[in-house]
């Protein structure tokens, strides 16, 4: 188990680095970079004014060394320009600064250090994962268990339906069709706000219900269809049938029986869901315009922020793999054919 | 002209019926749902008076007045169908007018369905679609867009306003608004309003069917042929190429979808010419795959390969050069005269980010196959008889992996859908006046508190679209699960 993990781990770190440098070259591509110094600088710049632009400030460098500057594993670079001046990565004497330092630097359109926008997006956003996971997870768990327990009963076909449904509105329909019928007037029923502004500071069911609904339901169907898949067939298992042979009642063998064999399998599925939960936040956010991690992802992309881009992707791809990470060490302890062996 | 309403002269005395089978219907499915928890499980019940009915009871009597109510419905839908088809221009009002406008896609629908149906036990998999309500209600929903992209991009038959015309006064107007009286001799009325650049909204969402139309289905074609050329070796041979391609592999997936679509289809990247170079990457695993696949089978007969290997290899390659090459990018080698075709750049651009999104998918899919077939008795007789390790991937294991491929062909191509549509919603890659679904619905959100009858139609047009995909998708397993 531990050398499992081990490996696991060193997979894991490798592709984050891969990952990383693979967002880092196509952010500091030429083209990017000349828009940067003529976005910083003025936009009449000529282009010897650009290079100089981009020389005193290190952009000029060999790609891995840059890299590795920005990650933290080089020292940073102390280049002295025409004028004698000298320009440093690091301020306050350091020699590394990057990543790995907590050295994120600071966004060109917020003004701001790049770690303090992405914790404080990260909040916001948190609060959002938090309530989509109170919704999604039960709610497609229910669903799932309800349309498995009975494979091919009516419960089953009108659950299949609703999920499969689900799995076909992506957000941006959904959101759409759910802000057009309860925030506006168009079809009578005004019930709910139609942006999510106002629950950065205060959530309340009236403006953060479309957006949470909004996400989890794309993610809902799949995780519903999983979890039914998984029933069905524990269902189907020998220890099953003994059980209603013994003339077991059919609620107490779903909920004592099957059910805990039954959730091993959607567990997987719920924390790879966690990319594709990336993308529903990013849509909503930028639909119902709530100012947070997905919303800043949009406007640094847009604004060629290079820094703050940077930062955000690390940040998404490290969710990424630590719930891959955290979904095949999950799989492995929850499943006791496997661990015990 | 008076504006239309939603239903006309026929809505007056179909539209209260209609509520009140709807509310019905609602109430039935409702209460069916609630009772089935707590009505017994059998099937089969015993009356009072000792007959035996399929589901009796309270429950029975519930699914009997779901199924009563549902067929109103239907026949009511196609009451609107026919009275607006039938009776003079606006009596049916704006549903009436467009059940109109779409004749030629319900005659297609009707001869396609007629002509499978009756042939249905001689189609194979195809046929035995027709044996599921789900994969006929699905097949419907997919051809009807598959329809009207044909006869709109094809004939220029169902759109009623050129998509990118702009009428003065229609900005933002509601469904059923006639056009101004200057513009005489066009069709009288914007069907589903106008958008915010004052175009007409119903003619924007039929054109936008042709461009999902035609690139959904190509772009998972060739994220297929990656994956397989891709997957088949990497789950036969297994060993050190296998791990190194399913690293790559999972390189890509980590990625999330928007930040690659971000960092790929902006105009300075697209400068650079990478996306250029994804895509003469990315197009030659077709030429690999056709090369392959036909030499495998023929190399003992010289005479038949090598003509045939020329012909597709020749075509294939030529189709390959003018894709690859492009007036305007970095790749522009081919002179003019050779050139066959020059895409829209920014449809390349998406076109190859879709692909090379969707490829590691397909990649593991196949792998994951491959290395439950390689184990089977057929490929250990070929292995015996001395067959090529290609022969045997692409004609021992592939036609024997068809089924899931199939089932999951049709599951990605909706996702391409939506993937596409996420393009469009941010902005990224199509021509901003560009009609297809993802950009209108982007448009049509900026003002959608105030107007929301702009962004409803694409969307609902795209959720169809996928949901007709999945419902297919579903059926097909169901039924090649069935042999």
């Amino acid at each position: 188990m531990g050398l499992f993990i081990l490996r696991r781990l060193g997979v894991m770190i490798l592709t984050a680095l891969c990952l990383t440098f693979i967002v880092f070259w196509l952010t500091n591509l030429t083209p990017n970079l000349e828009k940067l110094a003529k976005t910083q600088g003025n936009f009449r710049m000529s282009d010897d004014a650009v290079t100089s632009y981009l020389t005193n400030r290190g952009y000029k460098q060999a790609l891995p060394v840059k890299y590795g500057q920005w990650l933290g594993a080089l020292p940073g670079y102390e280049i002295e320009d025409a004028d004698g001046k000298v320009r440093r990565r690091c301020d306050d004497g350091k020699t590394f600064c990057g990543v790995l330092q907590g050295e994120w630097g600071s966004s060109t359109v917020f003004k701001e250090d790049v770690s303090k926008i992405i914790g404080k997006r990260l909040g916001l956003t948190a609060k959002l994962m938090f309530w989509v996971m109170m919704v999604m997870v039960p709610g497609a768990l229910v669903i799932g268990v309800l349309a498995g327990m009975r494979e091919g009963s009516r419960t089953d076909r009108t659950l299949s339906t609703v999920s499969i449904i689900s799995t076909a509105t992506p957000e941006y329909v959904s959101g759409v069709v759910f802000i057009s019928l309860f925030a506006t007037g168009t079809f009578g029923m005004n019930w709910f706000k139609g942006t999510a502004t106002s629950a950065m500071d205060n959530a309340n069911f009236w403006n953060f219900f479309l957006p949470v609904m909004t996400i989890s339901l794309y993610g809902m169907g799949y995780i519903a269809r999983m979890t039914r898949a998984s029933m069905t067939e524990v269902m189907t298992a020998q220890y099953i049938r003994t059980a209603r042979l013994k003339g077991v009642a059919f609620r107490s063998i779903v909920l004592r029986h099957a059910l805990r064999n039954a959730l091993i399998a959607p567990f997987t599925v719920i924390m790879l869901q966690f990319p594709w939960l990336l993308n529903g936040v990013v849509i909503v956010e930028t639909l119902f315009n709530y100012k947070g991690f997905g919303w800043t992802l949009v406007q640094a992309a847009s604004n060629n922020d290079i820094e703050l881009l940077l930062g955000v992707s690390v940040v998404s791809v490290f969710v990424v793999l630590v719930t891959q990470l955290i979904s095949d060490i999950g799989y492995v302890f929850l499943n006791p054919r496997i661990r015990i062996s | 002209m008076d504006p239309l309403s939603w239903t006309g002269a026929t809505g007056a005395f179909l539209n209260p019926i209609w509520t009140i089978t709807v509310a019905c219907f609602a109430l039935a499915v409702v209460l069916q749902i609630a009772l089935s928890f707590f009505a017994p499980v059998m099937t089969l019940q015993s009356n009072a008076d000792g007959t035996l009915a399929v589901r009796g009871g309270y429950l029975g009597a519930v699914e009997r007045i779901t199924k009563i109510a549902f067929l109103i419905l239907l026949g009511l839908s196609l009451a609107y169908a026919i009275a607006g088809i039938l009776l003079p221009y606006g009596t049916g009002g704006i549903v009436g007018v467009m059940f109109k406008r779409f004749v030629p896609v319900w005659i297609a629908l009707i001869a396609i369905f007629a002509v499978s149906i009756h042939y249905k036990r001689s189609l194979g998999l195809y046929g035995k679609l027709f044996d599921s309500t789900v994969g006929m209600i699905g097949f419907g929903l997919v051809m009807f867009w598959v329809f009207t992209a044909i006869f709109s991009g094809m004939f220029d038959m169902l759109v009623t306003h050129n998509p990118l015309a702009q009428v003065s006064g229609l900005k933002n107007k509601v469904p059923g608004i006639p056009m101004p009286e200057a513009s005489a001799g066009n069709w009288p009325h914007y069907l589903l309003g106008g958008d915010n650049l004052a175009r007409d909204i119903f003619s924007r969402v039929v054109k936008g069917s042709v461009i999902v139309i035609a690139i959904a289905p190509l772009a998972t074609l060739f994220a297929f042929m990656v994956g397989i050329t891709l997957g088949l070796p990497a789950g036969y041979y297994g060993g050190r190429l296998d791990t190194i391609l399913s690293f790559l592999a999972n390189l890509i997936l980590a990625f999330p979808v928007i930040l690659l679509f971000y960092l790929l289809v902006t105009p300075e990247i697209v400068a650079t010419g990478i996306p250029s170079f994804m895509a003469a990457f990315l197009f030659v695993f077709p030429i690999v795959f056709f090369g392959v696949l036909l030499n495998s089978r023929y190399y003992t007969q010289p005479s038949k390969r090598n003509p045939l290997l020329i012909v597709v290899l020749g075509v294939l390659g030529w189709l390959y050069l003018s894709l690859v090459s492009q007036d305007g990018t970095v790749l522009n080698f081919m002179p003019n005269w050779l050139d066959g075709f020059d895409i829209n750049p920014g449809i390349l651009v998406v076109f190859v980010s879709v692909v090379f999104v969707n490829s590691p998918t397909v990649y593991r899919i196949v792998r994951g196959l491959a290395l439950d077939l390689r184990t089977r008795d057929y490929v250990a007789a070929a292995q015996t008889r001395g067959e090529g390790a290609w022969y045997i991937m692409l004609w021992e294991i592939l036609p024997n992996a068809r089924g899931p491929l199939i089932v999951d062909f049709c599951l990605r191509i909706g996702y391409t859908t939506i993937l596409l549509g996420t393009l469009g919603f941010f902005g990224l890659g199509l021509p901003p006046e560009s009609p297809d679904w993802g950009s209108t619905i982007n448009e049509g959100r900026k003002l959608l508190l105030i107007y929301a009858h702009p962004a409803l139609p694409p969307a609902i047009a795209l959720l169809s679209l996928v949901l007709g995909l999945n419902l297919l998708a579903d059926g097909l397993r169901e039924e090649s699960l069935k042999d």
